[in-house]
C-alpha cells in the first residue's frame, strides 16, 4: 500500500489483491543472458544464440533504429512511461534449452512454477495444446497428436520462421509494421518466445489452445511475437494468461500479437492478464480479417501496473467482422489504458466494441477508441459500448472514442455510461448478511456478467475467482 | 428474550434525531410504530442495523441480550436483525436468486456449501405465496421493478433469511389494497412465537391485515404514547394534534 494513498486501511483491505498465486520466484539459473541494456551487440547476440537467417537478423536491425528514432507515445497515456529505463533492462534470459513436449522433461522449477499456476492440469482438463514461455523463450510446447495429424502447426516463433518460413514470412510485421509505434518496433529488434499457430483449410479446431507467460527475473523485459494464421474456414481459440512475481524494481512485458484470419475463418483470441503491479505492459495487438472473416479479441485486464493495449482488426474482406470485447480493472496504483481500433476497409463489414471498466481506490481506467470508416465503402456498421464502474470517490475513469466516419452509408452507434457502488447497495446488500468484500465482488461481478459468459467456461470462473480475490482482500 | 432499544440518543453529525427512546420488543409480538413525518421513525430502523451515516451518542440497542450496537451491518444480519426497506437499492446484473444464495451463504458455517436443490425448492415455495413469477428468479436485483414488486421482494428475502427481528419500514408506501393484502399474507405467515416484528407505517391500513400487538407513537425522537391496536384507530380518526396537548403519556 502507498503511503500516500488516502483511503483508510479497512477499505484498502477490503479490495486490496491477493497476487499470491503468481509471487514467487526462483533463482535465476540462465545460461544465455545479453545483459542489461540495448545496443547493436545486444540485438546481435540474440540472433547468434538464436541462430536466426540473415533475414531475420536483418529485420532486427531496422527495428533498432526505428524504436530508437520513435519518441514515447507521450502525448497519449502517461508520463509514467518516462519511467522505464531501456538502459536497465535486460532483454534475453534462456537456458538454452529446446522445448520440451513432455512435463516430465521439463526443469524441476519451470516445471513447479507452472504447476502452481495450474497450467499443466488445465491442459489435462480442456486444452487441445499448450506453450508455456519461461522468461525469454518456451519451456513447454505441445499440441495433441490428432491436431498435428490434421496439419496444425503450433510451434514457438522462432521455430516458425526457421522451420515454416514459407506460410511464416510473407505475414510476419505486415499485419503490425515494426514502426507502429514505438514498442512494436523494441519487439521487433529484441523479440523471443510467442506463438506460431497455423490452422490449416476448413479445420475447426474443438478446445482451445493456450499460452502462459511467466515472468521469474528482475529488470526483465519480455517481448514474445505471435503470428497466427488461419487459412480458409477455419477456426480457432486461442487463449492467453500472464503472471510475474512482485518485484522491487519494474519489469517490461512489450509483445506483439498478429492474426491473419483467410476467408471465411474465425479467430477468437481470448487474454486473462495479471501481471504483478510493477510490470509495464504494452502490447500491440491486431488482426487482419478477409472477406467474410471474423476475429474476436477478448481481453481481460487485472493486473500490471501500466497496461497501454488497444487490440484492432482491420477489416479487409467484405463482410468481415471485428469484435472486441474487455475487461479492465484498476486497482490503487494502477492504470489500465485500453481500447480498441476498427478500421473498416470493405464493404459490409461490421465490428463491435464492449469495454467494462472497474476502477478502485485511486486505480485509473482509461478506454481509447479508434473506428474508421473511409468514404468509399458502404454498409459498414459499427456499434461501440463503454461502461464504466467506480469504487470509492477517488477512482478515475476517462472515455476516449475517436469515430471518424466518412460517407452516409454506414450505422454507427456509441454508448458511454460510467456508475458507482453506491453506499446504498452496499448497506443494502450488508444488511443481508454479505460481507463488505463479497458484497463489493457481487457488485463488481454483476457488472461484468454479461462480458463474462464471453469467455469459455473455465476462464470466466477464473476472472470471477480473480475479481473475488481483488474485491475481498484479506476480509474474505 | 426481546429487541430492546435503551435510552437510545442519535443522529448525524450535531443533529439529534433519537433523543432518548426507549422501546421492548418481545419474540413473539408485533409492535407497530406511526408518527409524523420527521419523527425519526426510519432513523430507528437504520440505527438498529447500523447505517454508519448515523451516530449513537448513548443508549443501547440488545438483542436476546447481545450489543448490536458493537457489531458491523452484515454481522446484525447473520444474527438475526432483517430490514424490509422503503426504497430497496438495486443490484444490477445481480440475479435475485444468486443475491439471496449469497446471503443465504453468508450464514453458513465455515466450509459448509449450500445445498442448490433444497435452496431452489424452498424458494419457489415462498414465490409462491406472494403469488411472485418465477421469472423473478433471474432478474437483477430490483432493477426496474415496480414499487409493488420490489415491496414483495423485500418480504420474499425476509421469508428466506428467517431473521428473529424484522422491521419492516414503510412497506405500505405505494402498494395497491391486493399489494398490501399479499405483502401481509408473506408476513402473517412469518409470524410465530420465535419471532418478533416492529411494523413502521403512516396508515393504519396496514394495521388491519397485520395485527399489532403494541401501537406505539413516536415523536421528535422518542415514543410518546403506546396502547393495543386501538390506538391505531384513534390516531387514524383524529391525527396527531394530541401531541400538540400537555397530557402526553410517557412510554
Amino acid at each position: 500500500m502507498s503511503e500516500t494513498s488516502v483511503i483508510d486501511q479497512e477499505t484498502h483491505d477490503a479490495i486490496d489483491v491477493d497476487r499470491s498465486k503468481g509471487d514467487f520466484s526462483y533463482p535465476e539459473n540462465h545460461k544465455f543472458d545479453a545483459g542489461v541494456g540495448l545496443t547493436e551487440a545486444t540485438v546481435d547476440y540474440i540472433c547468434d544464440v538464436k541462430s536466426d537467417p540473415d533475414w531475420v537478423r536483418e529485420f532486427r536491425h531496422k527495428a533498432l533504429k526505428t524504436f530508437w528514432d520513435k519518441p514515447n507515445p507521450t502525448h497519449w497515456a502517461s508520463k509514467e512511461l518516462d519511467e522505464i529505463d531501456f538502459d536497465k533492462i535486460r532483454y534475453y534470459l534462456s537456458d538454452g534449452a529446446r522445448p520440451k513436449r513432455s512435463w516430465d522433461d521439463v526443469p524441476d522449477e519451470i516445471k513447479e512454477t507452472f504447476e502452481r499456476l495450474g497450467v499443466p492440469e488445465q491442459e489435462r482438463a480442456f486444452l487441445a495444446g499448450v506453450e508455456a514461455q519461461y522468461d525469454s523463450e518456451a519451456a513447454y510446447s505441445n499440441v495433441k497428436e490428432e491436431l498435428e495429424k490434421d496439419g496444425v502447426i503450433f510451434v514457438n516463433s522462432a521455430e516458425g520462421l526457421k522451420e515454416h518460413e514459407e506460410i511464416f514470412r510473407p505475414w510476419f510485421g505486415k499485419v503490425i509494421p515494426t514502426g507502429d509505434n514505438k514498442y512494436s518496433a523494441l519487439n521487433s529488434a529484441v523479440f523471443s518466445g510467442g506463438s506460431f499457430i497455423y490452422i490449416p483449410k476448413g479445420l475447426k479446431v474443438k478446445h482451445p489452445l493456450q499460452a502462459y507467460f511467466r515472468i521469474n527475473s528482475e529488470n526483465f523485459g519480455q517481448f514474445e511475437r505471435t503470428l497466427i494464421i488461419a487459412d480458409e474456414g477455419s477456426e480457432l481459440m486461442y487463449m492467453e494468461g500472464c503472471t510475474a512475481p512482485k518485484f522491487e524494481t519494474s519489469t517490461l512485458h512489450s509483445a506483439v500479437v498478429e492474426l491473419v484470419a483467410m476467408k471465411g475463418a474465425k479467430i477468437q483470441y481470448v487474454t486473462v492478464q495479471n501481471w504483478s503491479s510493477n510490470v509495464f505492459n504494452l502490447v500491440t495487438k491486431r488482426g487482419i480479417a478477409h472477406e467474410d472473416a471474423e476475429i474476436r479479441w477478448i481481453d481481460c485486464n487485472i493486473g500490471s501496473g501500466l497496461t497501454m493495449k488497444y487490440p484492432g482488426v482491420v477489416m479487409k474482406g467484405e463482410r468481415a467482422r471485428g469484435e472486441v470485447i474487455s475487461i479492465a480493472l484498476a486497482n490503487t496504483g494502477q492504470s489500465q489504458d485500453t481500447g480498441a481500433k476498427m478500421i473498416h476497409a470493405a464493404d459490409n463489414t461490421t465490428s463491435n466494441v464492449v469495454s467494462k471498466s472497474i476502477s478502485v481506490g485511486e486505480g485509473r481506467s482509461t478506454y481509447r477508441g479508434q473506428v474508421h470508416i473511409p468514404k468509399h465503402l458502404k454498409g459498414c456498421k459499427n456499434n461501440t459500448e463503454c461502461d464504466a464502474l467506480l469504487i470509492n470517490a477517488n477512482s478515475c475513469t476517462d472515455t476516449y472514442p475517436a469515430i471518424t466516419v466518412r460517407g452516409n452509408k454506414h450505422v454507427t452507434q456509441h454508448e458511454a455510461s460510467v456508475s458507482q457502488v453506491s453506499e446504498d447497495m452496499l448497506y443494502y446488500m450488508q444488511q443481508r448478511g454479505i460481507s463488505e468484500g463479497a458484497a463489493m465482488s457481487l457488485a463488481v461481478n454483476g457488472f461484468i456478467n454479461d462480458l463474462a459468459q464471453e469467455f469459455p467456461m473455465e476462464y470466466s470462473v477464473e476472472l470471477k475467482r480473480l475479481i473475488e480475490l481483488e474485491m475481498e482482500g484479506s476480509v474474505g | 428474550m426481546s429487541l430492546i432499544i435503551n435510552d437510545l440518543h442519535a443522529g448525524i453529525e450535531d443533529m439529534p434525531i433519537l433523543k432518548g427512546l426507549n422501546l421492548e420488543i418481545p419474540k413473539g409480538e408485533v409492535h407497530a410504530i406511526m408518527g409524523p413525518n420527521g419523527s425519526g421513525k426510519s432513523t430507528l430502523s437504520k440505527v438498529i442495523t447500523g447505517h454508519d451515516t448515523y451516530e449513537v451518542a448513548s443508549g443501547s440497542v440488545t438483542m436476546d441480550g447481545e450489543d448490536l450496537l458493537e457489531m458491523e451491518v452484515d454481522e446484525r444480519s447473520r444474527e438475526g436483525v432483517f430490514l424490509a426497506f422503503q426504497y430497496p437499492a438495486e443490484v444490477p446484473g445481480v440475479s435475485n436468486a444468486n443475491f439471496i444464495r449469497a446471503a443465504m451463504e453468508a450464514r453458513q458455517p465455515e466450509g459448509e456449501e449450500l445445498d442448490a436443490v433444497a435452496f431452489y425448492k424452498n424458494l419457489y415455495a415462498k414465490m409462491d405465496i406472494l403469488d411472485m413469477d418465477r421469472k423473478f428468479t433471474s432478474r437483477a436485483v430490483n432493477e426496474g421493478f415496480s414499487g409493488g414488486e420490489k415491496k414483495r421482494n423485500e418480504i420474499l428475502q425476509m421469508m428466506m433469511l428467517e431473521p428473529k427481528y424484522c422491521i419492516l419500514d414503510e412497506t405500505d408506501s405505494g402498494l395497491d389494497i391486493d399489494a398490501l393484502k399479499i405483502v401481509a399474507r408473506g408476513v402473517n405467515a412469518m409470524r410465530t412465537t420465535e419471532r418478533g416484528f416492529l411494523v413502521i407505517t403512516h396508515y393504519q391500513r396496514l394495521l388491519d391485515y397485520i395485527q399489532p400487538d403494541v401501537v406505539h407513537v413516536m415523536a421528535d425522537g422518542k415514543i410518546v404514547k403506546s396502547g393495543g391496536k386501538e390506538l391505531a384507530l384513534e390516531l387514524e380518526a383524529s391525527g396527531y394534534d394530541f401531541l400538540k396537548a400537555d397530557d402526553l403519556v410517557g412510554a
